[in-house]
């Protein structure tokens, strides 16, 4: 192991055991369990077994393991395993919740990226502009002072339930707190000598903004954009849960999460099963952003 | 006579991957009772080290490998940290660099002092109380009973540094270890602590280890000096012979190194255009929306001129507006009341749009080196920034760099390689460097040395002196040490509580201040006295420093 952690720094970057102590045990673990999800959801219509929105009455609410036998419309029998069993209209729950995590990435993923792209404008913009700082501060923390699923809530009410009414309202809930953070980077680096000598050198505000100061906010935001992303997974799947995200018979956790609920004490099962993918996606989600936080934090970038 | 800090053989280990194996490396040195003993080195010279060594403090991984420290006698080196606890403050005290990061932020200062008699004394609540305060009015801070109410940050930087002293001495220790310990305040200030450090020693008959980079600190108040190169000792001897007769080589170029007090005559073109003009230049900030509080005047009334291939020193303690000046200069900020004429041009109003094409005329240095190039981009991107802005080809500002990376002497494969790989002397360079891309007609140098080790700042003033003769620059210098004022400036101004209360050619008020606060800031300069070298000495050595390149 000696000769290995002896190797020049450059050349170490490509064993694995390097990058595994670059990043730590959290980022690995964290991104390769993401990754298990992302792949289960672009291979949701091949690993699901039947359509996701079938309705079979005579095989309702059965448990993981059960045998279901089906007639096709030709009258052929066919029987196979419901692997997590069927909800109370007798969907098969495996497919549902495959089919589920699509929805919740694209939610996830969607909202980090877009409340990122709009809060760091805001964020420079309110930093950097002295007198719009006041003004566009003051609307943050308004909307910062209502709470999270409330304001989502109301936002969706407004806009009408579909998919990108739930993803506009999670985002608008999200940019404050990226707003914050970019807000207090920008004011720490124009202070910095170097965006002084920029402005003397004669760049003009724009690009002292892209060069100089946006680059410094870059880590900051990709470990506050995991965060966003998990917390975005599950106010959506709050609001499915209530009955205001997207309609019913859309597979997300949430719905299916709800669907289960007057049901809960007699077939626990429906409710289980997407609860534990949605907390592992989260997990995965958080592990990932806790390992970058400790790798990319400015107090111990001198290690990288 | 057992001495009361003895140093043998030591080595101290560093971590695998830093820069060398050992830290210090075999160092031998003893404080005998009463000594001051004055620790030199440029910085990663290990002087930290020893003084961390020797409270048994040393940074997690580096450690001490071979050899031994001893206390009165007592082996401390190999002792526990029990052991150790008991030591530190009852027998060896120990002042640092800033005094704002030494003490508890949250603590009254009264309470910080009083918790060590609490707890290596027995004494009852009323007697350390009593104890305390008299150990403030000893210390000389005036009013005790509302330092004794103070936090930390409602005290200046003096006072803080006093209340510092308290502490370390109040259980008379044997041994004070001061490291640094006037590096960060200003000069008057500065005087002050040194003689008070002085004093109490010299009452208490105390052993003190004296770290510090500033050679005048030295000549002030060592009894023996110790010169410190890269872990190793070079040099042990008394002030006088260290000082006057150095015998290394290495104690020659440090000495040879340190600017003289004495002005550089040079001959100055009186018709030489006026580069920059200033007329009752202030600043003011002001109330602005949602803050409260009276506007503070930065600077008032500033009238000052430079002309062109000359240098304007403008000199002064913090906080007495110098930057402020600068930054008004270069339009980094607004001025608010008065003009400043870059030849005959107003540019005090002009607004952003007005002043763009008029931004390359000024360029400005900053203090930190390791803050003044953005660490995320390469240097060759920082600094073709500039030329690239004014519709140079990329081609031709690159080649422009090239050119004066030769001038300032930094490899020309600097320019793909980012700004962290660099030593802060070569960073300096590359943003002169990146100011001379401009071809400006003003270069204001604020502080631009002063977080420089002695000998790369000769080396970086001497790069200065001959860029101003060779594009025929103004120069606007601040600076707050005089040696360097003295060495550089034709005129030098003298700013206090932000106006100028003595202006005119160096020699005349550096050597004959007419101004009361001149004088008192020329006075409290520390080792007036110590002329380094004749000024033949300097210019050999500065040329075995580093060659003359034409």
């Amino acid at each position: 192991m000696s000769i290995v952690e002896a190797a020049p720094s450059r050349f170490s970057l490509i064993r694995p055991w390097s990058i595994w102590r670059r990043l730590g045990f959290k980022t690995v673990a964290g991104s390769l369990m993401l990754c298990l999800v992302i792949i289960v959801a672009l291979l949701a219509p091949i690993i699901a077994p039947v359509d996701p929105t079938a309705i079979d009455p005579s095989n309702r609410n059965r448990p993981a393991g059960y045998t279901v036998s089906q007639r096709d419309d030709d009258g052929v029998l066919s029987e196979r395993v419901a692997l997590l069993g069927t909800d109370s209209l007798g969907r098969d729950l495996f497919s549902r919740v495959i089919h589920g995590s699509r929805i919740s990435l694209i939610v996830g993923l969607s909202v980090a990226m877009l409340a990122v792209v709009v809060g760091t404008v805001i964020g420079l913009v309110a930093g950097y502009v002295r007198w719009l700082d006041g003004p566009v501060m003051r609307v943050m923390d308004g909307l910062m002072a209502i709470p999270n699923i409330l304001l989502a809530l109301t936002l969706v009410s407004l806009i009408g339930a579909s998919l990108w009414a739930v993803i506009l309202a999670v985002m608008l809930v999200d940019i404050p707190r990226v707003v914050r953070l970019v807000r207090s980077i920008v004011l720490s680096v124009r202070e910095e000598p170097y965006v002084e000598a920029a402005v003397a050198l004669g760049s003009k505000t724009p690009k002292v903004l892209r060069r100089h100061v946006l680059l410094n906010t870059f880590a900051p935001l990709l470990v506050q954009a995991t965060f966003l992303a998990s917390a975005a997974i599950l106010l959506e799947s709050g609001l499915s849960f209530l009955g205001v995200g997207l309609p019913p018979e859309i597979p997300t956790w949430g719905n299916v999460i709800a669907s289960g609920r007057s049901t809960f004490q007699v077939y626990p099962q429906i409710i289980l099963y997407p609860a534990l993918f949605l907390s592992f996606t989260v997990l995965a989600i958080n592990m990932l952003g806790d390992g970058l936080r400790d790798t990319l934090d400015p107090r111990l970038a001198k290690r990288i | 006579m057992t001495p009361i800090l003895e140093v043998r053989n030591l080595d101290i280990a560093l971590p695998r991957g830093a820069g060398r194996t050992l830290a210090i490396d075999g160092l031998n040195l003893s404080v005998a009772k009463g000594e001051i003993l004055c620790l030199v080195g440029e910085s990663g010279s290990g002087k930290s080290m020893i003084a961390f060594s020797a409270m048994g403090l040393l940074p997690d991984g580096v450690h001490i490998s071979a050899g031994e420290i001893r206390l009165n006698g007592e082996k401390i080196s190999a002792a526990p940290e029990a052991r150790m606890r008991e030591l530190r403050c009852k027998h060896i005290g120990m002042i640092f660099q800033e005094p704002m990061t030494a003490l508890n932020p949250v603590m009254r200062c009264g309470d910080q002092i009083e918790e060590v008699l609490r707890f290596h004394t027995s004494l009852d609540r009323s007697s350390r109380r009593a104890r305390v305060r008299a150990m403030i009015e000893r210390v000389g801070l005036s009013d005790p009973a509302r330092m004794l109410r103070a936090y930390p940050h409602q005290l200046s930087g003096g006072q803080r540094q006093r209340i510092m002293i308290a502490m370390a001495l109040i259980l008379e220790p044997k041994l004070l270890i001061a490291d640094e310990p006037t590096t960060a305040l200003d000069v008057t200030t500065q005087a002050q602590i040194l003689q008070l450090i002085r004093d109490l020693q010299q009452e208490h008959q105390t052993g003190v280890l004296f770290i510090t980079h500033d050679f005048g600190v030295v000549s002030e108040i060592a009894d023996r000096v110790a010169v410190l190169n890269q872990g190793k000792l070079v040099e042990l001897g008394d002030r006088d012979a260290v000082l006057e007769t150095p015998r290394d080589p290495y104690t020659k170029m440090l000495i040879s190194a340190v600017p003289d007090y004495r002005t550089t005559h040079r001959n100055r073109d009186p018709q030489a255009p006026v580069a920059l003009r200033t007329e009752n230049l202030g600043k003011q900030y002001g109330r602005r929306f949602f803050s409260q509080g009276d506007p503070v005047i930065a600077a008032q009334a500033v009238s000052l001129q430079v002309r062109r291939g000359e240098t304007l020193g403008l000199v002064g303690e913090s906080g007495s507006g110098k930057s402020t000046v600068a930054r008004c200069v270069a339009r980094l900020i607004d001025p608010t009341a008065g003009r400043i004429l870059l030849g005959e041009q107003d540019i005090s109003r002009l607004s952003e749009r007005q002043l763009w094409p008029i931004r390359p005329k000024v360029q400005i240095i900053f203090q930190d080196p390791y803050r003044s190039l953005n660490p995320r981009q390469t240097v060759g991107a920082s600094l073709i920034e500039g030329p690239l802005n004014y519709g140079v080809t990329r081609q031709k500002a690159i080649e422009r760099i090239t050119t004066l990376l030769q001038l300032v002497r930094v490899e020309v494969d600097a320019l793909e390689r980012y700004p962290h790989q660099f030593s802060g002397g070569q960073r300096q360079r590359l943003c002169i460097a990146r100011a001379l891309a401009m071809q400006p007609e003003l270069l204001i140098a604020d502080e631009a040395v002063s977080a420089l080790d002695v000998s790369v700042q000769a080396q970086v003033l001497e790069l200065l002196v001959s860029v101003r003769e060779r594009f025929d620059l103004a120069m606007l210098f601040i600076t707050h040490d005089l040696r360097v004022a003295a060495t550089l400036c034709d005129d030098v101004a003298v700013m206090s509580a932000g106006q100028v209360v003595e202006f005119g050619a160096a020699g005349q008020v550096l050597e004959n201040p007419q101004h009361p606060y001149s004088r008192k800031l020329f006075e409290a300069a520390p080792g007036r006295s110590f002329r380094p070298m004749t000024t033949h000495d300097r210019v050999r050595a500065d040329h075995q420093i580093q060659p003359n390149i034409n």
